[in-house]
């Protein structure tokens, strides 16, 4: 030991952040008291890492627009409708779907931590996150929408809802025009993520997906 | 105030050009599995973890953070330690040990190689 200690040169040694210590202990002693298990965490990041996206979300939105009494259920039901395509579980436990109409935008917030419907949507982005879009999206919305990159007409209303720690909100976006005949798994590539957060509006007919 | 309406189309134009990935870094991803790992085990209710987020949030921009979204796991990480220590986990100075001892087993271990704890991390000399 003596030996590595006399010739200790940072460049050569190892470095550990302070958040990753903290992290590694916080892991270690949660472990060695047998509230959690390490190969247990591998599996949950492995599942948000690979497995949990938008995809998802997409799927639902492209079989409502497909199938009235799906769309029917979603709007009446979404927590069930959305299991019923397996993708329930962790925050999607009271799922609330949002329809958008010519005379209705809807667009999702959580003004007090950021909650988002992880089963449809994966893990949310970082401009979700920051306190820019939860005050703005609050106190002026059109200006955040225009930021994203499209006005939204005058005569639709717009309205914000705020996620609680109990409830999740999907906004089903209106089907582009020119897509009749599509097939779900075509429709779904044309639903972004953004879209379904209500920050932005479905690709048009004819996009690559 | 004028500044902040191109941080927010900036933001909104990195998100759609960079590939989004789930987390920045492997101790991201770990602390959101350990919450809710946590969480699933009935540590705390999802409304306690809401809450002890919202709060470290709320703290950190009181602090000056411009929270842009990059810090969310810092907060995220603090709030996880609150809870851990407000439902009595684990004893602190367990934790301020391991800390302790993770640190040093960075300090032994040349670069490149896997950092490992070993029992003689726990007892390092003071130098």
């Amino acid at each position: 030991m003596s030996d590595d200690h006399s010739h200790h040169h940072d460049h050569e040694t190892s470095e550990l952040d302070e958040v990753e210590v903290r992290v590694r202990a916080l892991e270690s002693v949660l472990t060695e008291k047998g509230y959690i298990d390490p190969e247990a965490l591998d599996k949950i990041v492995e599942l948000y890492e690979t497995k949990i996206g938008p995809r998802n979300g997409a799927a639902v939105i492209a079989k409502a627009w497909s199938d009235d009494a799906y769309r029917a259920w979603l709007l009446e039901d979404g927590t069930a409708a959305i299991a019923s395509l397996g993708y329930g579980g962790r925050q999607g436990e009271h799922m609330v779907v949002l329809e958008n109409t010519p005379a209705l935008h809807n667009m999702v917030v959580c003004t007090l931590c950021s909650c988002y419907p992880w089963p449809v949507l994966g893990l949310p982005p970082s401009w979700y996150k920051s306190k820019e879009y939860r005050a703005r999206a609050v106190a002026e919305p059109r200006s955040v929408l225009r930021e994203f990159g499209f006005e939204l007409p005058a005569e639709t209303r717009l309205r914000v809802w705020d996620s609680t720690s109990e409830m999740r909100y999907l906004v089903l976006p209106m089907r582009p025009a020119g897509t009749d005949g599509l097939s779900e798994k075509r429709l779904a590539t044309l639903v972004t993520r953004d879209s379904m957060i209500g920050t932005g509006l479905p690709l048009p007919a004819g996009s690559a997906g | 105030m004028a500044k902040e309406p191109m941080i927010m189309s900036e933001m909104a134009k990195l998100s759609e050009a960079l590939p989004e990935v789930a987390f920045q870094a492997p101790w991201q991803a770990r602390a959101f599995a350990m919450a809710v790992a946590l969480h699933e085990r009935g540590a705390f209710t999802w409304q306690e973890w809401a809450e002890a987020l919202a709060s470290h949030i709320r703290l950190a921009q009181g602090q000056g953070d411009p929270d842009t979204g990059s810090t969310y796991y810092d907060h995220w990480l603090k709030a996880l330690e609150k809870l851990v220590a407000e439902k009595s986990l684990a004893p602190v100075g367990m934790i301020e040990g391991y800390r302790r001892a993770w640190a040093h087993s960075a300090s032994r271990t040349p670069h490149g190689r896997p950092i490992e704890l070993s029992p003689a991390d726990f007892h390092e000399r003071d130098h």
